[in-house]
């Protein structure tokens, strides 16, 4: 199937971004709630129950909609804070869920089957099979496609599936398969999969050592930066290691995705919605990001070419990437 | 699991040492006669059979999958054969969907594509598909699944709750280079400066992964291909009693570049209580030449910390 107009779905963090996002032109806003039972469980961000429903209200005063995420998956024994959440969230009024865990999705299936179910990132369901397994079991409605998968990948496998694709297209960047990773549990003891937080701030130290500043995760270097250099957060898969008596950004350089230039092509593709990683970022990034892809998205469906959007200058500085869509990057 | 009544005797079940999947790229013939020495000589249960790292490296090895299941199964070992753990391509897909429809054979799910087509028969499921708490294992289970390898990063405290809700026998990786991630992309190649797609197989040269180091010269991490793992190997020699005691009796060792005869015979004298943990650990450091060895995520702290009788021969 062809989409004939790719649905703008964006991060808020805070209300103040949800609004922003509203306001920029977002067609879905996704958040969640200030717990683990979400993949940006960082402080200070999030949503209370008060808040969800007044974004809810907010986005559909204005012909916006608002997903969930509840993209962890439950720890054993205390699955109690995840069920409350799915509740909650379908009884605010959620357009939808997001989410990864198996026993998550049953649970909401059940308990509240008529709320919207999308597969999350962190399922990294990456091949026709595997989605069907969700699609036939769960009746689960839109993917997230894992960014592991090449544009002409999206547009074959999109053919085999009879669901709604959603991609991302800008923002932080997993090198790793999503939802299978746990580099960042193996140097801090926080998992992201069960606590919602990769290479937490909780853990990272910066060093001042005379001539460089080196960054660190837990006990171990993750960079180091001369004085000409910006010292960049030490995201566990963007940092400088040594390998072969060489050192290099082995896994990743810390880049960013920008895949705005395959926006017609996905499109073409048959994908249904374009995501936009950053529920950590500030309303003012949010709004102008939302703001540009809001016109690449409609220039897209007008069979325009995109314009010059400027969009590098917001990446703080970091390289840009297109990541897994072109297929060089394996 | 559930405890045996036998008569006015209370019997729990006899613990099993299990083979895991070797994760490396091995010679063809090296690999064929480590299974030839494990069927003869090493005391385990089930050995597990099969590529699950890299589909670029599965048709070296299948010329001798039917010799080597074949000596295993006389050997008196069950062989269960492992499907890959991330599919992507084609031809994965392809691949993955050929294992599952062999019939009479049991077969390892490393992906959700496998559990889709394992569903409704007996199957095991690897540590690559995600099993946190009971609602999943609940799902997987009235899928056919038998036989649970779980996560290497789950707590005491998971394992108990899982152990708890179980109907399926649970096993644990006990020893081996944790896998702590996968990816599209190969960075043995991009060490070596190759793409995926002309990678010259370098994984070759790194029978027990590839060294990462950090700036300041500590090893941190090991890659294998698209895999990352633990520069440390996994121990819970220190720990099997206590798995016991959760109800957990199958016990998994990884292969690593190294005497694995041994390190099962270790095991199994420690289940057997013919030796102590402590001595065990001092025995299995002197087999892997000083790799240090792990086990924080048991104790819910990091993944790469030693604790318990492993402690001295920790990073």
């Amino acid at each position: 199937m062809k989409t004939q107009k790719l649905e703008l779905v964006c991060p808020a963090g805070t209300p103040a971004a949800l609004r922003a996002a509203v306001d920029a032109g977002a067609d879905t806003v996704y958040c969640g709630f200030r717990d683990a039972t979400n993949a940006r469980n960082f402080p200070g961000l999030n949503f209370s129950r008060e808040e969800l429903g007044a974004g809810i209200q907010y986005a559909a005063d204005h012909g916006s909609k608002v997903l969930v995420a509840l993209n962890t998956y439950p720890e054993a024994g205390n699955p109690e804070a995840w069920h409350k959440a799915v509740c909650d969230a379908a009884d605010l009024g959620a357009h939808a869920l997001i989410m990864a865990d198996i026993g998550l999705l049953a649970y909401a299936a059940e308990h509240r089957p008529d709320t919207r179910r999308h597969l999350s990132v962190q399922a990294s369901a990456s091949n026709p099979d595997a989605i069907r397994y969700y699609t036939d079991t769960f009746d689960v409605k839109r993917v997230v496609l894992p960014r592991v998968l090449t544009v002409p990948e999206i547009a074959k496998l999109n053919k085999e599936i009879n669901v709604e694709t959603e991609v991302f297209v800008f923002g932080g960047l997993c090198v790793m398969a999503e939802g299978r990773c746990s580099l960042s549990s193996y140097a801090t003891g926080q998992s992201p999969n069960m606590n919602g937080v990769c290479s937490p701030a909780s853990h990272v130290r910066y060093e001042d050592k005379g001539n460089k500043m080196v960054s660190k995760l837990g006990d171990f270097t993750i960079n180091a930066f001369s004085e000409s250099e910006a010292a960049g957060y030490p995201t566990l898969c963007k940092g400088r290691f040594s390998t072969q008596d060489k050192v290099s950004y082995l896994f990743e350089d810390p880049t960013s995705l920008n895949a705005v230039e395959f926006l017609p092509e996905l499109m073409e593709a048959g994908v249904t919605a374009l995501k936009i990683e950053g529920r950590q970022r500030g309303k003012a990034y949010i709004a102008q990001v939302v703001k540009s892809f809001r016109i690449a998205a409609d220039c897209a469906a007008r069979g325009e070419a995109i314009p010059d959007l400027g969009l590098e200058h917001i990446t703080e500085g970091q390289r840009e990437t297109t990541g897994a869509y072109n297929k060089r990057w394996q | 699991m559930p405890i045996i009544k036998d008569g006015n005797k209370i019997m729990t079940p006899t613990s099993k040492i299990n083979l895991g999947p070797n994760l490396f790229n091995w010679a063809p013939e090296k690999l064929r006669d480590f299974y030839y020495k494990i069927a003869d000589e090493a005391p385990v249960d089930t050995v597990f059979l099969g590529e699950v790292v890299c589909s670029k490296r599965l048709p070296f090895f299948a010329q001798h999958i039917p010799d080597v299941a074949e000596r295993l199964t006389n050997a008196g070992k069950r062989v269960i054969f492992s499907t890959l753990a991330l599919v992507l391509t084609k031809r994965e897909v392809e691949l993955t969907r050929e294992l599952c429809e062999m019939e009479d054979v049991l077969i390892e799910a490393n992906d959700l594509s496998a559990c889709a087509k394992l569903s409704g028969r007996d199957h095991a499921i690897g540590p690559f598909v995600n099993i946190y708490n009971e609602g999943t294992l609940k799902v997987m289970e009235q899928q056919g699944a038998k036989h649970i390898s779980l996560a290497g990063e789950l707590s005491r405290s998971s394992l108990s709750s899982l152990a708890k809700a179980a109907t399926s026998d649970l096993e644990v990786q006990v020893f081996g280079r944790l896998p702590l991630a996968i990816s599209a992309r190969c960075y043995h190649a991009r060490s070596h400066g190759l793409a995926k797609d002309s990678c010259q197989y370098v994984c070759d040269k790194d029978p027990d992964g590839m060294d990462l180091d950090t700036l300041d010269g500590d090893p941190f991490l090991s890659v294998n291909g698209v895999q990352t793992m633990s520069y440390t190997c996994a121990n819970l020699i220190g720990e099997l009693s206590d798995l016991q005691s959760l109800g957990i009796h199958n016990f998994r060792l990884s292969p690593q570049d190294t005497d694995m005869v041994e390190v099962a015979k270790i095991f199994r004298n420690v289940l057997d209580e013919k030796i102590e943990p402590i001595e065990a650990s001092a025995k299995l450091n002197e087999l892997m030449n000083g790799m240090p060895f792990a086990n924080g995520f048991y104790y819910a702290t990091e993944g790469v910390k030693a604790k318990g009788a492993i402690e001295e021969f920790g990073l």
